[in-house]
Order: structure tokens, then C-alpha cells, then sequence
């Protein structure tokens, strides 16, 4: 019996171990530089990978949580006993020794903010002693705008310590301006939605009401069943608020928009569905199922004289969802779907498939994207899949 | 010899496995129309919701564990359905609507979306698969006990069974919906000890209602603490239940806070109503399976009673129907477990994506507790799925609460709670079950039953580092604290859509 308990003892510890081996190297750094090059190359590796370590940090902006990760870096980066980050106002974060010199740094500062140029000053402190009794002040600066200063401190004046920290800044300067290109990134594709809101083409809502007016005289309640389909078709398209919605909501708009176009064609559309109510409380971006739906229809009804037919499942799969969407018409020819995916396609085509693709892959990273089989004539079958959760994104 | 006969028992086995299958595969292939399509009334409803929780939470510790050590250790042993149940309550009051709204599908992803850290992500992570993998052995261990009362197949026979269905099923995405098999999982446990019950009493009657066992002075509680044990046993259940990872996958499927409310309210009812049975197969068990007690498989009373008391066919048949409804246990919490588990092993263990990575975490998720469950010595089903609910009880109660309810809590301080509670819990049942120490003695009270120590302690932990580090409070938190607690149609400007 002890045999076996020691043996259960010695696999239990083998797992924590392998387990947190995992974990570990999911974390760490592959390069130690312990192994290979000369003292000087040791020290390139060193500082360029301390570098690395304060950039992602500043690639949020220049917020007070950002400056102080990366204030401890810098400040090793630079080798001084002291570091200040500031933005226009305030002193952001202060790292290293003599917090209490932050109080006056502002003062000093105000003229450099202004000219947007490099300075250098003594810190006005009494005691002969101190390590902090010459600061130099570097601006940050993104598109000739000063957002703040990054000041460093040292006993006496140093031009070592002036050039490096201008070195410094201008590569701090560099990842705020990533920190701004992501930032216009987000707006960009914010501002996609909207075109993608106002690209419900202006031939549906003609069509729509058309297929209405004729139910008008010979069937009323069927009509009138239509137009509120359609006012709350119309209601959740142009909605203006929320990234995000859930599943449930996005399938019930697009039952909503089969019922407007099987008003018009009828019989000629079968549609099917099959949805799995686990998932129904999936989150994801908004209006990102309409235009595949929209394209399906549009491809089944192209052409094709006879019936066509849409199957739309929405399956289980452990932490994921399954979307697929899938048409019997007239397809695409694979290389013209590859240069429409990769934005080449001109205006008129697939703004739609592109957009949600994009958006996949921004928000669920590079992973997520469209899955799409297609051939000419042969149909077409798009795959999405959509992460249970993930942080950050919430359907209402 | 009054087992039941090997036949019957293994068609009924075969049966379960088969219709197991057959409602996962084919449950969602019922295509339909536009014409009678309408999301909303898709939804899975609270008490549909609710019957599906139960079939997965019900498991072998329920269905043989209680009946096994009411037979043995008397009427004390009643503490375990309460508190089996009880947790929902708590569950209820404290976390069931914050943690839907949370939109959380995961324990890790509560915890990456509350305090926004991968690092505390990975180690609840971490816990979830060893907590997963600590309820997982007990169930295969069941299984092999099952296997060989019934039909006399070696004991590892039955664990590799379970481990092996399960496996193929989760692996090959058979699955899918998995809703409609637990709620029939469900069912079927309670018809299977209903049905037999029913028989059983009416025997009892027409013997004359015999009594004198059951009056009998018994046994103290096993443990040589007996009220030490049972604080740690309550505590353990009591506050364990709402952080075992495949009870908070479930609420998922509710579409909104309130919804999960109901359905934690419907689950008290259907766990309560199937643990009315238990004990009172414990109590005849005292009667007409009496050496059951001092050998050491009290927990097949389940299994055995209706051939012996009943006898004939129709004993055969229930005893059919009791090991159907044991199978049915192991089956489905096995599975729920499983993908829990997996699904937290292949977003962050695994490095890449993807489904074969899925199936790869599948094997590993099950294949760790099926050694464990082969080389541990078989402690009562009902008492390792304690030690399971005492780590939940010592990491994920305090994180869940602290993290629902207090808005200082900071990532350190959930890192220090879930280590020293959750990991000095998780230590200690391993030492127990490892057997390095033994009764009597406090130690081996202290170290079978945790929780009344750690729980205290993850929740000191997290408190305290938390005041201490002010400073990492997550931005996000009112962001947070906001959506968990006011109800959707608050939140959300949209009104839901027109009467119709």
C-alpha cells in the first residue's frame, strides 16, 4: 500500500511540475544571455531587452498605470537613481529614490512643455549629499504635440546621462505613437460599422416595402405582420450604441430579414435553421452574421431559376460556437474571393465578407477568421467561430 | 449468491451508453423551418436548464456514495445530501445572476474579466483542472465497483469503460447537445432509484416492517473528530458547490441574470427531490445487506438491494435499472468534468488553438484522473468527492464572492487567497489520499476535511493583500461591479422587442 501511495505522491508532484513547466514557458523570455557572445554583445542583449519589456506598457498610452510599468525599466534602462514620467499637467509616476523632489519638477518644466526642447536643471536641493541635485528633461512628443516629459536625475551634470535620455525619449516617443495608431485603428473600424449600418442597400428597404403595398389589399394581418418585421429590422440595423451583441439577437434580426425576402420571392427560398440553445448567449460584434445572410441570399437567388436553399446552424463546440452558413447558388471562383478578402476586390463587391472578417480578426485575433469553401456553381459555405468569452467582450 | 444477473445488468449498461449517444448526436438534427422559427422561444428555459444541471451534478457520490454511508455510519451521514443541496442555496443568494451577467463562460474567465490579469487567469486555471481532475477519480472508481458487483469483471474493467466513452464521446464532439442528454441523464437517475424505491417499501411492508436495526445505536461518525469532521464536511459543501467547474459552465446557457436565478431555484428542487431516496436505500441496506457494513464496498448497497430483498425477475430487473441509473451517473458528471476541463486545458495549457488541440487536452483531462482513479486506494466515493468540494470551497468561494461583492479586491490578493487557501487544500486531501498520514490522530482529521481551516484562510488572504496593495485595484471595476449586479434590461437601452 505504501508502494502505491509514493507512487501516487511522485505523479502528482511530476504533474504540478510539468504543469507549472507549461505555464512557465508560456511566460518567459526565450533568450538568456548568459550562453552566447561578448561582454559587449551581453550588454546590447540586455538593454534591448529591457527595452522590450517597456514597451508594452506604453503601447496603452500615456495613462498613470502605463507610466508606472514602465517607469521601472526606463529607469534601468538609463542607469540613474531617480525618474519621472509627467504628462501636461502632473507628475505621472516618480521611480527611484527622493519622491519628494516631485513636488517642484512641474515648475521647472513649464517653459520646456511649452517650447516642446530639451532641458536640463538643477533641482534646487539644499542638501549637498543628495544623488538627485541635476535633472535633465526630455520632452514626449507625438506629431509636434508635448504630451509630457520623461526627466532623469543624477548628482552632478552628465552629458552621458543628457544624451542617452534624450535616446530615450525619442524611443518612448515612438510606442505613443503606436499607442496613437492603435487608437485610430479603433476608430476606423468603428467607423466601419457605421458604413456597414448605412450600406443596408437602399434596393431592400425599396423592395421590402414594394412586397408589402401588395399584401395591402389582399391580406392585411400579413401585411401588417411585415411592417413590424421590418420596423424592427430596421430599429436593431441602425441602432447606435454597443460593439457587441449576442447571437440570440443577431439570429432573430436575420429571421426577421428572411421573413421580408421570402415575402417577395416566396417559394423560391427555403431557408433552414438549426441552432443549438446553448449558444444563444454567445457575445459578438454587432451586425456580423446580417451581411453573410444577406450575401447567401443574394448568391441563391442570382441565377438560379429553381428553388434555392440556405442552411443556417449554430452548433456547440466546448468553449466555441459554430456558425455556419451555407448556400446552394452560383458561388464565387476561389481566387476572386481571395483578392476580395485581401481588400483588392474594388468597391462594389464583398465590402461585407471583408468587413466582418476584418472585425473577426481584430476582435478574436488572427485565428477567427472566415473559413470559406466555395467553387463556381458550387455554392458557398462560410465557418465562423466565435469564443465563448472573451475578455472585454459582452453582448447588450 | 443474490447478485443480479450479469445479462441484464450489462444490457442495461449497454442501453445507457447507447441512448447516451444517441441523444447527443441526433438531439439537434431535428432541422427546422423559418415558418416556426423564433430565437427567443429557443432559449433554453430555466427548468429545462435546471433538470440538465441536476443530471450532471448528480453523481456516483449521489447515486451510491450517501445510501453506502448511511449503511455504514447511520442517520449522521444525512449531512451530505443537505449539503449537497445547500450549496445551491448558497450559490443562489450570493452568485447565480452576477456570474450569469458576467458573461463569463469559464472560472478563468471570471477571473480574467473581474481583475484583468492573465496571471491570475492561469492559476485558477491551474485549480480548476486539479479540483476537476480530484471529482473525476472518485466517478471512475465508481464505475469499476459498479462493473464488478454486477457482472464480476476485474475492477479496472469499469473505470477504463467510463474513461474510454467519455473520451470518444467529448473528443468527437458528440456532444453537441449536451443539454437534452443531461436533463434525460437526469430523469433517468431519479426513475431508477423511484422505481425500485417504490418496490423495495412495498417489501418492506409485506415483511412486517422490521425495525430493529434501524433503532440500534450506531456508529459515531467515522472520523475520531466526529464534530470537527462535520463543520469541515458542511463548510466544504456548503460554500464548494458554486465553484466546481461544470456546475458554472451550465449557467452559461441561461439567457439573462434572472433566468439563472430561477434556475438555481429549480435546481434546489429536482437535487432535493432525488436526495429524499438515497438514505432510505441506506436504511434498508441496514436491514437486508447488513455485512455490507463491515466489508468494504457499502457503497454497491444501491446495486444489490432489490435482487435480495425483491428477488426473482423482478429483482433482476430493477437491479437492471439501478445500474442504468449508475451508469447513467458516472456518464454524465464524467462528461461534464471532462469538458470543463478540457475546454480550460486547451485555452490555457496548450499553447495554439484549434480542435485537434481540443482533443489532445480531451485525452489529457481524462487520462490523468483514470491513472489516479487505477493506482489511489479507494476511499468512499462520497468522501473523495468531499475533498473535491472542500479545494472549490478554499479558492473559487472566496473568489467568486470577493470578486461579486467587494470592490477592493486586487489581483495579488485573489493570487494570495487562491494559493494559500486553495493550494494548502488541495495539498492536504492529496496527503490524505495519497495515505502518508492515517487515522486516528488530529492531523489526519485536520487534513481530511480542510475546509474549516482553508476557507478561512483563502478568504484572510485575499482580504488582507488586497488592503495592502490599494493601488492595483483593476480600472475596469465599477465598469464590472455594474454589469454583475443591475439587471439586464437596466444595462442595456434597448427595450426587448415589440409585443406581439
Amino acid at each position: 500500500m505504501t508502494g502505491a501511495s509514493v507512487g501516487v505522491l511522485v505523479v502528482l508532484v511530476a504533474l504540478l511540475v510539468g504543469t507549472g513547466f507549461l505555464l512557465g514557458r508560456r511566460t518567459a523570455r526565450p533568450l538568456r544571455s548568459s550562453d552566447v557572445g561578448t561582454p559587449v554583445e551581453h550588454a546590447t542583449f540586455e538593454t534591448l531587452h529591457t527595452a522590450s519589456l517597456a514597451a508594452p506598457p506604453l503601447r496603452a498610452g500615456l495613462t498613470e498605470e502605463s507610466a508606472r510599468r514602465a517607469a521601472r525599466r526606463l529607469r534601468s534602462l538609463l542607469g540613474t537613481d531617480a525618474l519621472c514620467l509627467t504628462d501636461r499637467d502632473r507628475v505621472l509616476v516618480w521611480d527611484g529614490a527622493g519622491p519628494h523632489h516631485g513636488k517642484d519638477v512641474m515648475e521647472h518644466l513649464q517653459e520646456m512643455l511649452g517650447t516642446g526642447r530639451g532641458t536640463a536643471f538643477d533641482s534646487g536641493c539644499g542638501d549637498l549629499d543628495c544623488p538627485l541635485r541635476w535633472a535633465v528633461a526630455v520632452p514626449l512628443t507625438v506629431e509636434n504635440r508635448v504630451l509630457g516629459a520623461l526627466v532623469a536625475y543624477a548628482p552632478r551634470e552628465s552629458a552621458v546621462l543628457a544624451r542617452a535620455a534624450g535616446e530615450v525619449a525619442r524611443w518612448v516617443c515612438v510606442q505613443l505613437e503606436l499607442a496613437e495608431l492603435d487608437r485610430s485603428r479603433t476608430q476606423l473600424i468603428e467607423a466601419e460599422i457605421k458604413a456597414l449600418r448605412a450600406q443596408i442597400s437602399p434596393h431592400f428597404i425599396f423592395n421590402s416595402l414594394a412586397a408589402i403595398a401588395s399584401f395591402v389589399r389582399t391580406d392585411p394581418e400579413q401585411a401588417r405582420e411585415l411592417l413590424l418585421e421590418f420596423a424592427d429590422f430596421t430599429r436593431y440595423s441602425f441602432r447606435r450604441h454597443g460593439e457587441f451583441t449576442t447571437l440570440a439577437d443577431e439570429l432573430h434580426s436575420i429571421d426577421q430579414y428572411l421573413a421580408l425576402v421570402r415575402a417577395r420571392f416566396g417559394e423560391r427560398l427555403a431557408v433552414t435553421l438549426q441552432v443549438a440553445p446553448e449558444v444563444l448567449s454567445v457575445a459578438l460584434p454587432f451586425l456580423c452574421l446580417q451581411p453573410l445572410v444577406e450575401n447567401a441570399v443574394k448568391h441563391g437567388l442570382e441565377g438560379a431559376v429553381a428553388r434555392s436553399r440556405i442552411t443556417i446552424s449554430a452548433l456547440d463546440a466546448g468553449s466555441e460556437a459554430e456558425v455556419v452558413i451555407e448556400d446552394d447558388g452560383t458561388g464565387m471562383d476561389p481566387a476572386r474571393l481571395r483578392k476580395i478578402l485581401r481588400g483588392e476586390g474594388g468597391t462594389s463587391a464583398g465590402i461585407g465578407l471583408l468587413n466582418v472578417d476584418e472585425r473577426l480578426r481584430q476582435v478574436y485575433g488572427d485565428d477567427y477568421g472566415l473559413v470559406i469553401e466555395t467553387g463556381v456553381g458550387a455554392g458557398m459555405k462560410i465557418t465562423l467561430r466565435l469564443p465563448k468569452y472573451r475578455a472585454g467582450v459582452h453582448g447588450s | 449468491m443474490s447478485t443480479p444477473a450479469p445479462t441484464a445488468s450489462w444490457v442495461a449498461v449497454a442501453l445507457v451508453v447507447l441512448a447516451t449517444v444517441l441523444v447527443g448526436g441526433f438531439g439537434l438534427r431535428i432541422s427546422r423551418t423559418t415558418s416556426d422559427f423564433y430565437v427567443a422561444s429557443r432559449t433554453v428555459r430555466p427548468r429545462l436548464n435546471a433538470a440538465a444541471i441536476s443530471g450532471e451534478y448528480l453523481s456516483a457520490a449521489s447515486f451510491l456514495g450517501v445510501a453506502g454511508l448511511v449503511l455504514v455510519h447511520g442517520p449522521d451521514m444525512l449531512w451530505y445530501p443537505v449539503g449537497y443541496t445547500a450549496g445551491y442555496l448558497v450559490l443562489l443568494i450570493f452568485v447565480a445572476a452576477p456570474l450569469r451577467r458576467s458573461g463569463a463562460y469559464t472560472l478563468p474567465d471570471f477571473a480574467e474579466g473581474r481583475l484583468e490579469s492573465r496571471q491570475v487567469r492561469r492559476l485558477v486555471s491551474a485549480l480548476v483542472v486539479g479540483a476537476g481532475w480530484l471529482y473525476l477519480v472518485p466517478q471512475l472508481q465508481g464505475a469499476g465497483l459498479t462493473l464488478k458487483i454486477l457482472t464480476g469483471a476485474p475492477g479496472w474493467l469499469g473505470d477504463v469503460l467510463v474513461a474510454a466513452v467519455v473520451a470518444a464521446a467529448v473528443a468527437a464532439g458528440g456532444m453537441r447537445s449536451i443539454t437534452f442528454v443531461q436533463v434525460f441523464q437526469y430523469w433517468l437517475k431519479l426513475t431508477a432509484l423511484l422505481v425500485p424505491a417504490f418496490f423495495l417499501v412495498l417489501a418492506w411492508q409485506g415483511d412486517g416492517r422490521p425495525r430493529g436495526v434501524l433503532d440500534e445505536q450506531l456508529d459515531v461518525f467515522r472520523a475520531d473528530h466526529p464534530l470537527y469532521a462535520t463543520y469541515g464536511l458542511i463548510v466544504a459543501t456548503f460554500l464548494g458547490t458554486m465553484g466546481l467547474p461544470h456546475v458554472v459552465v451550465r449557467f452559461y446557457t441561461s439567457p439573462n441574470g434572472r433566468d439563472a436565478r430561477r434556475t438555481t431555484v429549480a435546481v434546489l428542487a429536482l437535487v432535493g427531490l432525488f436526495y429524499l431516496l438515497p438514505p432510505l436505500y441506506g436504511a434498508l441496506g441496514r436491514l437486508y445487506t447488513p455485512e455490507l457494513r463491515h466489508g468494504g464496498d457499502a457503497d454497491a448497497a444501491v446495486l444489490l438491494l432489490p435482487a435480495r430483498v425483491i428477488g426473482g425477475l423482478g429483482g433482476e430487473l430493477l437491479g437492471a435499472l439501478t445500474a442504468a441509473g449508475a451508469f447513467a451517473a458516472f456518464l454524465s458528471t464524467a462528461s461534464g468534468l471532462t469538458m470543463a476541463v478540457a475546454g480550460v486545458i486547451t485555452q490555457d495549457v496548450l499553447p495554439a488553438r484549434g480542435v485537434r488541440h481540443f482533443r489532445l487536452a480531451t485525452l489529457l483531462a481524462i487520462a490523468v484522473p483514470l491513472v489516479g482513479s487505477l493506482l489511489v486506494s479507494r476511499v468512499p466515493v462520497a468522501d473523495a468527492v468531499g475533498m473535491a468540494f472542500a479545494v472549490s470551497a478554499s479558492s473559487f468561494c472566496p473568489l467568486l464572492v470577493l470578486g461579486i461583492w467587494w470592490r477592493r479586491l486586487t489581483p495579488p490578493g485573489a493570487v494570495a487567497g487562491l494559493l494559500l487557501g486553495g493550494g494548502s487544500a488541495l495539498l492536504a486531501v492529496t496527503i490524505t489520499v495519497s495515505g502518508a498520514v492515517r487515522p486516528p490522530g488530529w492531523p489526519h482529521a485536520l487534513l481530511a476535511w480542510p475546509a474549516v481551516w482553508s476557507v478561512p484562510v483563502g478568504f484572510l488572504a485575499m482580504i488582507l493583500v488586497s488592503l495592502a496593495t490599494p493601488g492595483r485595484i483593476p480600472q475596469g471595476t465599477n465598469a464590472a461591479m455594474t454589469r454583475f449586479h443591475l439587471p439586464e434590461a437596466l444595462t442595456t437601452a434597448r427595450g426587448m422587442g415589440r409585443e406581439r
